[in-house]
């Protein structure tokens, strides 16, 4: 499956038909009665179709057409909020359905020692347990998660993350983990099973994307909890209408006493079913959005968690800079010119492949025009990178040019008789206060001067992290540089704070800081050694190429593997809390309106004068009320985009977000529903319903 | 309105907050253990009835402690208040020979003051003897108020502390609420109100020699009147407040020997709110930022003060079926005009107006003016003001963490609207808090319309009412607004000494209490445990105007629309009827 390259069309017919289909299906009160506000929708449907039976039978407390267009209108009103729910639900059944279909029984080869050439037995891979070894060929599917323990393969992940390209997993390190599922291309592996069936990453994965095994998240059941109690509130108010009005009449002698379908219609648009039907939809769309940034959500309780983050947690390299260092600077000591020490740098470097030693080669033909030489027309020796001797470089014709860390040079040129300059040492430590590492170039025993690498901050990562600033959340960088250097990163990139020469206890000590402060921490990781820290940070996103250790102990599993991910995941976290407090203060406000189109239509038969609050000025009582439920309902529909999509999203403070909803949601809330009714009103008499 | 009476009622706000401020910050004091002025003498007062009721004032309670303890208390409370009533004619103080009082008005009146509601179905100098109401009565005044403030300052503590297991120990809050705050403010106001005139004297009645020969019920002419006294300015200093209301005779405030001059009227206006305002300032200061209290009192202030304009241009507009008998109602130099129907001529509209307003914003209840006979849009507002739920002020510490269930609600909407789960001073707001205070706001608005939907169908409900249509459904309305919100304002017009109402009103009150005090404390509770998330830019701030509104739409939406239909078939269809005419 490719999550990114497929796009589901919520107007295929297909899609459409099914939606519809879920959307009968839900009417089910078994299904709907874990939504208290949509529970007493429908029993307010059927107690108004009962009505209709009633009226049918001539004893009717409405008139029939009245009492008909209510309950459908009620009916549809339903229909409406679990059409949302199927909606949302579309898009994960879609994917979920491509997952199951990577999920085909394999043939796994179950070895009983880790040896390649050992006698196998061949399983069905449903009944591999934890710990069993199986032998994964070049064309096999890997019969479920585990950890390579011997052989390296390059494997086609794309079933999981839609990515094409192989990758390479071996065993030790941090790309042991292997994924079931996925296809083994070259090579072969043996793999330990760590997942008992039903429990594999793919099975989670297709759960959560199914909505099957979702959960309400805590800010959920607590909203759920709140709209159950106005629910509550609404139903005394509007059930105490019958012994109110039943007073009434009597002290007034005119009049009847408030119809059930009225206060069914009275309820039912009171209660707050904008977001009471559109709550599930709101969440499943959120965990959703998670998917489509590629982002597994192991848990629904991640996605609202990564909303309230406020310290980020991000690893220097591949988050802020780029994975390579760069030269940027030849500085050469006295009496060396710049080129004379970039000449010897170039050659040196010319055979040396890793990304610092060819952007040597590049910034000295930038700089200097040195044109890039073959060593092999040369005829020089290369020396290569040793740990011993930690540094590089090359021997050409009785030249011996070598470059390295500055203490591993003073140690070669001390051996060679020569001394390490001063100046020298003001050069490096200059380099490394600025957030650079300094190489020393030396030939023979003379030290020629030293190279700039610098960190190649990420463009745009800045303005980033100032926005994030500005939503009130602290940007720690982690690095294992020293701290100088570290620093200077820091000053460049506009980080709040960071940690150096940062070892996994540091790391978990520095969340574990945070936590006690009352902070709630995000973190990416993908080793071995990242595991207590992600387990400790509130939500810890691990990569997919990580360890199996790293993902078994995120709630997130970023199947990009992009460390700047976590910033997206906490957007997504805010708008799924943000569009489920608009939605509800949308709804509350709603019932102003509400009001002003049913109490009079109830009352002034009773009290006559009462027809001054009917300031929409509504044609009849029977078209007011009707108009209310129909917008009632329709609002529902109208509403559905924004709970699919979300409220957007600025990167703001948390008064300027609130000032913002309220005047849109708030105040619109207020205001919308007024013309709404009136509008339906006018159209109903248009139609001349009556 | 006249400019005199705008600048009686500015006096009375700037006066109110000067006066709270200093008493705010005192309180704190005592509630923190800082020591105060006071020390000296109460302090060993103290510690002795720590000793002999053998508290151990560093206990710390859990909340269901508290709350379960606060409960026996209370409830040991009413059976004592019960008694002295049933038994009153066999105790001394008893200059009238009072018999005891029936058992349905003894259990309505015991419940009523236990639970600072002060609901008065019986009339106070013709029921109950000086010894009831020195024993019951006043006592109850002071440990009623105490104990919604120990409420309020177990939640307090919910707030502030983490990670704690425990928020305090009542009977230390009980204590120290009424020695170094209740008693010595009473002490105070009640000399003050003895140096106006209100009596304070066990010799009663007093014979008076009329001018003129009256004739009596039985048409005998009497030339002598008899007029009851007793120990009034202790009572009604504390009544006053301890936001309770009872007042010793049954005209309560309107009464001369009860409030007999304009400054006493100021004073006890004074008293009404003093508390209540400065716990917002309280609060504040605890929790180490003011600026949390004046959002909470600026809020309250934002719906009382329209409120109160509302009840004083009605009031002041008087009565239109009068214009049609060229009857004048203007303002003039020798009269006040507009609707004095039930208003003592020495207080006026205005001073009628603001009391009225406080008193129900508040949950004192003591009238100087007859609701009744008020126009009805003057008559809605101390009616919707008791329908907030008593939080505008509300009782001494129950208004206060009344407002606190609204803020969290309030919070919860705001905070997952700015993307974050919501918090407050640092607590996360979560679905037990949210539930505890779900069951705070439903809980007084599901007694008020059941009662009033029982009672207006019901022939003993039925029979109680003075009048018929809207006005008698008012009168209904109220009395069950009243006893669920703990208020004990009457409407008066509904006679409720009748064993339905004494019984219906009785469990009201109980509920209305309990029903939310048991919450409160469980929030407490749980804030307690809770650990405190650091504020940042990404924090919703609770100080702001912009929050300030919000919780005022908050609480106009959910608190008051849910009484928007009975409102419209009780003042508002009154109200339309009459202007018709």
């Amino acid at each position: 499956m490719n999550a990114k390259a497929k796009s589901f069309s919520l107007l295929d017919r297909q899609v459409l038909q099914r939606t519809l289909i879920d959307a009968v299906v839900k009417l089910n009160p078994l299904h709907l009665i874990k939504n208290p506000v949509m529970f007493v929708v429908e029993v307010g449907c059927i107690l108004t179709t009962l009505l209709i039976i009633q009226a049918l039978s001539g004893h009717g407390d409405e008139r029939t057409s009245f009492i008909v267009a209510i309950s459908l209108w009620l009916w549809f009103t339903l229909l409406f909020a679990n059409f949302a729910e199927a909606m949302a639900e579309g898009r994960g059944k879609a994917q979920a359905r491509s997952l199951k279909g990577s999920r085909r029984d394999v043939t796994a080869k179950l070895l009983y020692e880790p040896d390649r050439n050992a006698i196998f037995d061949l399983v069905a891979g449903s009944q591999l347990k934890k710990g069993d070894l199986v032998l994964v060929n070049a064309g096999d599917t890997i019969p479920g998660d585990g950890e390579v323990t011997v052989g390296v393969a390059s494997v086609d992940e794309s079933a999981i993350t839609g990515e094409s390209a192989p990758v390479i997993r071996e065993s030790g390190g941090d790309r042991s983990a292997v994924t079931g599922g996925t296809r083994v291309l070259s090579d072969w592996l043996i793999v330990r099973i760590t997942a008992n069936p039903g429990e594999t990453f793919l099975d989670k994965m297709i759960a959560m994307v199914e909505g099957a095994k979702r959960q309400k998240t805590p800010n959920e059941i607590a909203l759920d909890i709140l709209l159950a109690g106005l629910t509550l509130i609404f139903l005394l108010a509007t059930v105490t209408l019958v012994p109110f009005s039943l007073y009434s009449v009597r002290a007034t002698g005119q009049g009847a006493p408030i119809s059930m379908t009225v206060i069914v219609a009275l309820l039912i648009c009171l209660i707050p079913t904008t977001i009471g039907g559109l709550l599930s939809a709101i969440g499943i769309a959120g965990m959703d959005r998670m998917i489509q940034a590629n982002v597994i959500a192991l848990s629904g309780k991640a996605v609202e968690a990564a909303g309230d983050v406020d310290v980020l947690l991000l690893d220097k390299t591949g988050t802020i800079t780029l994975g390579n260092r760069e030269a940027t600077e030849f500085i050469p000591i006295g009496g060396i010119t710049a080129v004379q020490l970039a000449d010897a740098a170039q050659l040196s470097s010319l055979a040396d492949e890793t990304p610092e030693g060819r952007s040597i080669v590049v910034l000295a033909k930038k700089a200097y025009g040195i044109r890039e030489r073959d060593i092999k027309t040369l005829g020089a020796r290369f020396i290569p990178f040793t740990a011993k001797s930690r540094m590089s470089g090359v021997n050409l014709d009785g030249r011996e040019i070598r470059k390295g860390a500055a203490d591993a040079v003073e140690v070669y040129v001390k051996a060679k008789g020569g001394g390490f300059p001063e100046e020298a040492n003001a050069i490096v430590n200059g380099i490394a206060v600025q957030g650079g590492t300094p190489l020393v170039v030396v030939e023979g025993s003379q030290v020629l001067g030293a190279i700039r690498l610098s960190d190649v901050v990420k463009g745009g990562i800045r303005e980033r992290f100032s926005e994030l600033r500005q939503m009130g959340i602290q940007t720690v960088m982690i690095t294992g540089d020293n701290p100088l250097t570290a620093a200077a990163v820091a000053a460049e990139a506009g980080v709040d704070d960071f940690l150096a020469q940062a070892t996994p206890e540091a790391k978990l000590n520095l969340i574990r800081a945070y936590q006690a402060q009352g902070h709630l921490v995000a973190m990416t990781g993908d080793g071995t050694n990242d595991a207590p820290a992600l387990a400790q940070a509130d939500v810890a996103v691990a990569m997919n190429t990580g360890t199996q250790a790293a993902k078994e102990a995120g709630n997130l599993v970023d199947l990009d593997s992009n460390p700047t991910k976590l910033i997206e995941i906490v957007g997504i976290g805010k708008q799924l809390l943000m569009t489920r407090g608009t939605l509800t203060t949308f709804s509350i406000s709603n019932d102003v309106a509400k009001y002003f189109a049913i109490l009079p239509a109830a009352f002034s038969g009773i009290y006559p004068d009462l027809a001054v609050l009917n300031i929409m000025g509504l044609s009849t009582p029977q078209n007011a009320i009707l108009s209310a439920v129909i917008f009632n309902a329709l609002i529902i529909v109208a509403m559905i985009p924004l709970a699919l999509r979300g409220v957007r999203y600025r990167p703001m403070g948390a008064a300027a977000v609130l000032r913002r909803n309220l005047i849109l949601y708030g105040a619109g809330g207020l205001v919308v529903p007024f013309a709404g009714i009136k509008a339906i009103d006018m159209l109903l008499t248009l139609l001349n319903w009556i | 309105m006249t400019a005199h009476g705008i600048f009686q009622i500015t006096t009375y706000f700037i006066a109110l907050i000067a006066v709270a401020i200093p008493l705010g910050r005192y309180m704190a004091r005592v509630y923190q253990g800082e020591p105060v002025f006071l020390k000296g003498m109460t302090g060993p007062l103290e510690k002795w009835i720590y000793r002999h009721c053998r508290i151990n004032a560093d206990e710390e309670m859990t909340w269901k402690a508290y709350a379960g303890r606060l409960v026996i208390f209370s409830v040991m409370s009413c059976l004592v208040v019960y008694l002295l009533q049933r038994l009153q004619g066999f105790l001394p103080l008893n200059p009238h020979g009072l018999p005891a009082v029936p058992p349905d008005l003894a259990f309505n009146t015991a419940v009523s003051f236990v639970t600072n509601t002060n609901w008065q179905a019986y009339s106070g100098e013709t029921t109950l003897s000086f010894c009831t109401q020195m024993l019951g009565m006043t006592v109850q005044n002071f440990v009623s108020a105490a104990a919604g403030m120990a409420v309020l300052m177990a939640f307090i503590r919910g707030l502030k502390r983490t990670l704690s297991p425990t928020i305090g120990n009542v009977w230390v809050d009980l204590t120290r609420t009424i020695l170094y705050i209740l008693l010595p403010l009473s002490l105070v106001l009640a000399l003050f109100l003895v140096s106006q005139g209100v009596v304070q004297t066990l010799q009663s009645p007093a014979e008076v020699g009329l001018l003129e020969q009256a004739k009596d019920g039985a048409a005998t002419a009497e030339s002598v009147q008899e007029i009851r006294l007793g120990p009034a300015a202790s009572q009604v200093a504390i009544k006053q407040l301890g936001t309770n209301g009872g007042g010793f005779f049954n005209a309560n405030s309107a009464h001369p020997l009860e409030n007999p001059t304009p400054l006493s009227n100021f004073l006890e206006m004074l008293a009404i709110l003093l508390i209540p305002v400065a716990l917002c300032i309280t609060f504040g200061r605890m929790l180490g930022d003011g600026r949390q209290g004046w959002a909470l009192l600026a809020a309250m202030m934002m719906i009382l003060i329209p409120l109160l304009g509302i009840c004083l241009v009605s009031e002041q507009a008087g009565n239109p079926s009068f214009r049609q008998m060229n009857v004048d109602q203007s303002i003039g130099a020798l009269q006040s005009g507009g609707n004095m129907e039930g208003k003592e001529v020495r207080f006026g509209i205005a001073n009628s107006a603001l009391w009225a307003a406080v008193t129900t914003a508040a949950s004192s209840g003591s009238v100087n003016a007859m609701h009744d006979s008020f126009t009805p849009l003057g008559g809605l507002v101390p009616l919707v003001l008791m329908q907030l739920g008593e939080i505008i002020f509300g009782g001494a510490g129950s208004g206060l963490y009344g407002m606190l269930m609204f803020v969290l609600i309030t919070v919860f909407i705001a905070g997952l609207m700015v993307g974050r789960t919501p918090e407050y001073l640092g607590k996360k707001i979560e679905a037990f808090e949210i539930k505890m205070a779900a069951l705070v706001i439903l809980i007084p608005a599901a007694v008020v319309l059941i009662g009033t939907g029982v009672a207006v169908v019901t022939r003993p409900g039925l029979a109680g009412i003075l009048n018929t249509g809207p006005h008698g459904f008012s009168e209904i309305l109220y009395a069950f607004s009243s006893a669920a919100n703990n208020n004990g304002s009457a409407f008066a017009g509904l006679n409720a000494n009748t064993p339905f109402y004494n019984l219906t009103l009785g469990f009201a009150m109980l509920i209305g209490r309990f029903g939310l005090i048991i919450p409160v404390l469980a929030a407490a509770g749980s804030l307690a445990q809770k650990k405190c998330v650091s504020a940042g830019a990404g924090t919703l701030p609770t100080h702001t105007p912009l929050f300030v509104m919000f919780l005022v739409a908050v609480i106009m939406l959910v608190g008051a629309l849910t009484f928007v239909p009975a409102l419209a078939l009780g003042p508002i269809a009154e109200h339309l009827a009459w202007m018709r005419s």
